[in-house]
């Protein structure tokens, strides 16, 4: 590739240097340097190299803050965009969604990638050719009128936030977890590290940070599956070798999913399930007898000379159950779903679109193409991602440019399915049929913490597989403990984690605020403010926003993993139609594009909702929940959306007049008509 | 621009058009026509693996990176040819 450009050589030094940092910690945890410090290590090292790019890349010029200059080399740019695409969600969650869902789950896989196709193809060099600073500009350029930069700008916050705060609590969790901070408190040391990227240099740090993200995010994802790859089957590839390993899955999985000791497990299972829906339809009467039925138990021991031990432990039970119908609804419904998927057969790892007949098959192929629809549409037209490609030299670089973005982003897809299959098979060869007493350690330090349950519901000593829940989250975290590593690995992971979490943050945080500042603010409130005042205005914005996120973030919000699936589908159906049929159809009008945004979001907002509540409390509506159009479930809500937003584009431009400004932007971009260039 | 080169330009957007058009039908066909037969697929086996699982975890993805190379390829082309030089 003949020599290397000096950007080149320096992330060369700083992965190096990044190496070294980890050889040195290996040595040192020889000599018994405690786990807890090689976290702090790895949580010091990597914020404090992000702070250094982050000032060093400090800017006060409006054009380098916002799309940082337009001087990121296409290879770079890449680079930024595979860690600003992949989240915590893709770091950790993946390899887990697949372990527990099979082949179902590759959709995440082909969806997260082949969104990248249609970006190449529809947007990023037309994006690029029309060279302004946010999404919104371009549809506001495109259809005229504040209208639309305004309903571009909420669809973009309404998508990103949820995102963003996703990100914050990821921060948290994984600071808790590896570093053992409080929860809250590992949330505001995420933020500390989103803003010293962020905020001194804008786009120009992020992207800089982001490249050094990615390095780091790659190296963790990637070596402890190596490892284990290297362990299981003597090569290091797990990518090459794991075709075998499924093969050895598949074996295992007829061997023991149908024990007898297994089908009388699931039968446990789903009679505790029977037991609680039936509580359940009798409540309140079944709550008010099983609060008599413990007190009068307490009063028999109490008469009876029994252990006071007994009795506290029976008061204890008393006082932790439901105070209410709601609350006991809730928790009994929570109890049953788990032993309901507990009591469920096992699917075979490689099996594609499982179930009993053709009718529950079909169901599963819907979904799963569904899915893949939803996410490559939604990768599409994520604002964050799409940003990024304003910021190279030319429109050839932006090209060039997607197609390094997608092969960085398919190093950690194709790793993915890996570990999925690795783990699964440590799990069917050291975990199924063994003794509990004989687990191996990791499976009690990971119980601790809550991601993996056992019980031995059956009574026999012996753990079946049917016994065993697990966290997805667990298939990453623990990966370096089941292949025996050295601590340094874990908080190489954790590191790693980090940096996929904080990138995104970042790129989602900025897209944020040069929404408000740029489109908001500029275009419509004051379009006079000068450009300092406007850099002003941005970073007051970030610190703003980026506080309000870590807030909501530190709350714990349940729901906020589900929310991000919905983010996919909401900014898929509100950008997408608008944008392609922007780009590629002059016929499209603005009336056109504001109804089919407007439609297509809402359609996708009201499916979620509906298919997922049945009451908002707030709005003071019960009982709407609905039955899934075509068994298609929520998350792939944006199907409809996507589909809603074209056909309205269509139907009303064609009700209304055409745009009389349309050609002469589209000449623009497309370098069509008769532009007589000589 | 280049100078002297007077440029057809309607005939530059009508090919790059015509490349997306059978760009995107390649990963129409190869993402959903294909996994539409996901369970008939896995009856064969490759590389140890059954076909279709296969194509999901890594072969489409390659594909993807395939059709985004070939794309960039001719887009070049197309710019040499028309003399299309941007900024």
């Amino acid at each position: 590739m003949g020599s290397l450009t000096r950007l080149q050589r320096y992330y060369l030094y700083y992965t190096g240097c990044f190496l070294l940092f980890i050889g040195a910690l290996a040595v040192l945890e020889e000599h018994g340097m405690p786990p807890r410090w090689i976290g702090y290590a790895f949580l010091f090292f990597t914020i404090s190299m992000y702070a250094l790019i982050g000032i060093m890349s400090r800017t006060s010029d409006v054009s380098e803050y916002y799309v940082a200059g337009r001087r990121v080399p296409a290879f770079f740019n890449g680079m930024a965009t595979g860690a600003d695409w992949m989240s915590a969600a893709s770091f950790i969650g993946l390899a887990g969604t697949l372990y527990l869902s099979g082949h179902q789950g590759l959709a995440f896989v082909i969806g997260w990638t082949g969104g990248f196709v249609l970006v190449a193809l529809l947007l990023a060099p037309y994006l690029r050719r029309f060279g302004e600073y946010t999404i919104p500009d371009f549809l506001g350029a495109r259809y005229g009128g504040n209208a639309i930069r305004l309903v571009a700008v909420a669809a973009t916050i309404l998508a990103s936030f949820v995102y963003v705060v996703a990100q914050i609590y990821g921060v948290g969790v994984i600071t808790s977890r590896f570093v053992s901070l409080q929860f809250e408190i590992g949330v505001f040391v995420g933020l500390a590290g989103i803003l010293v990227c962020s905020f001194l240099g804008g786009m120009r740090a992020v992207t800089w940070t982001q490249v050094a993200q990615y390095v780091i995010l790659i190296i963790a994802y990637v070596t402890p599956v190596a490892i284990l790859s290297y362990k299981v089957t003597g090569n290091p590839v797990p990518q090459v070798v794991y075709g075998q390993v499924l093969k050895e899955v598949g074996r295992l999985e007829e061997a023991l999913f149908d024990t007898p000791a297994e089908i009388e497990v699931r039968r446990l299972f789903r009679e505790r399930a029977d037991l609680y829906a039936q509580k359940i339809m009798q409540l309140p009467t079944s709550l008010r007898l099983e609060r008599e039925q413990i007190s009068s138990q307490i009063n028999d021991l109490k008469a009876s000379d029994a252990q006071m031990k007994d009795i506290v432990s029976l008061e204890k039970l008393r006082r932790e159950m439901p105070h209410d119908t709601e609350q006991a609804k809730g928790r009994w419904e929570a109890a049953m779903f788990s032993s309901v998927e507990r009591a469920t057969p096992m699917i075979h790892h490689a099996e594609a679109f499982p179930g009993n007949d053709e009718e529950e098959q079909n169901i599963q192929r819907i979904n799963f193409l569904a899915l893949i629809f939803c996410l490559t549409i939604g990768t599409a037209a994520l604002p964050h991602v799409l940003t990024r490609y304003y910021t190279t030299p030319t429109v050839s670089q932006a090209r060039d440019s997607v197609f390094w973005s997608l092969l960085f982003i398919l190093l950690l897809y194709i790793t993915a399915p890996a570990y999925a299959v690795f783990a699964k098979y440590e799990v069917l060869t050291h975990l199924a049929e063994i003794p509990i007493a004989k687990l191996p350690g990791w499976v009690a330090a990971w119980t601790k913490v809550g991601l993996v349950s056992i019980e031995d519901i059956n009574g026999d000593g012996i753990l079946q597989l049917a016994e065993l829940s697990m966290n997805p989250d667990v298939i990453v975290l623990a990966t370096p403990e089941i292949a025996g590593m050295p601590y340094v690995v874990s908080g190489l992971v954790a590191a790693g984690a980090l940096a996929a979490a904080l990138s995104t943050a970042d790129g989602l945080l900025l897209t944020i605020t040069t929404s408000l500042s740029h489109d908001v603010y500029y275009r419509i409130v004051r379009p006079d403010a000068s450009t300092q005042f406007r850099l002003v205005i941005s970073k007051s914005l970030l610190l703003v926003v980026a506080v309000l996120a870590a807030t909501v973030a530190a709350q714990k919000p349940g729901t906020i993993l589900s929310m991000v699936a919905w983010a996919f589908s909401i900014a898929g159906s509100a950008f997408f139609p608008a944008l392609v049929l922007g780009i590629f159809w002059q016929r499209a009008t603005r009336a056109g594009a504001l109804a089919g945004m407007a439609v297509g979001s809402l359609l996708s907002i009201y499916y979620i909702l509906r298919v997922e509540f049945d009451s908002i409390p707030l709005l003071g509506i019960s009982g709407f929940n609905m039955q899934p159009w075509f068994h298609v479930q929520s998350t792939a809500a944006g199907l409809f959306g996507v589909l809603a937003g074209f056909v309205t584009i269509v139907a009303v431009s064609l009700l209304t007049r055409p745009d009389a400004t349309a050609p002469n932007f589209l000449g623009g971009i497309r370098l069509s008509g008769k532009k007589d260039v000589s | 621009m280049k100078s002297g080169a007077r440029i057809n330009s309607d005939e530059y957007w009508r090919k790059t058009k015509r490349l997306t058009w059978w760009l995107l039908s390649i990963w129409v066909l190869a993402t959903f026509v294909m996994n539409w037969f996901a369970r008939e697929l896995n009856a064969y086996v490759f590389l140890d693996f059954p076909l279709a699982f296969y194509m999901d975890a890594q072969g489409l993805l390659i594909i993807y990176l395939a059709i985004i190379w070939f794309y960039n390829r001719r887009m070049r082309q197309l710019d040499a040819e028309y003399g299309i030089d941007d900024e």
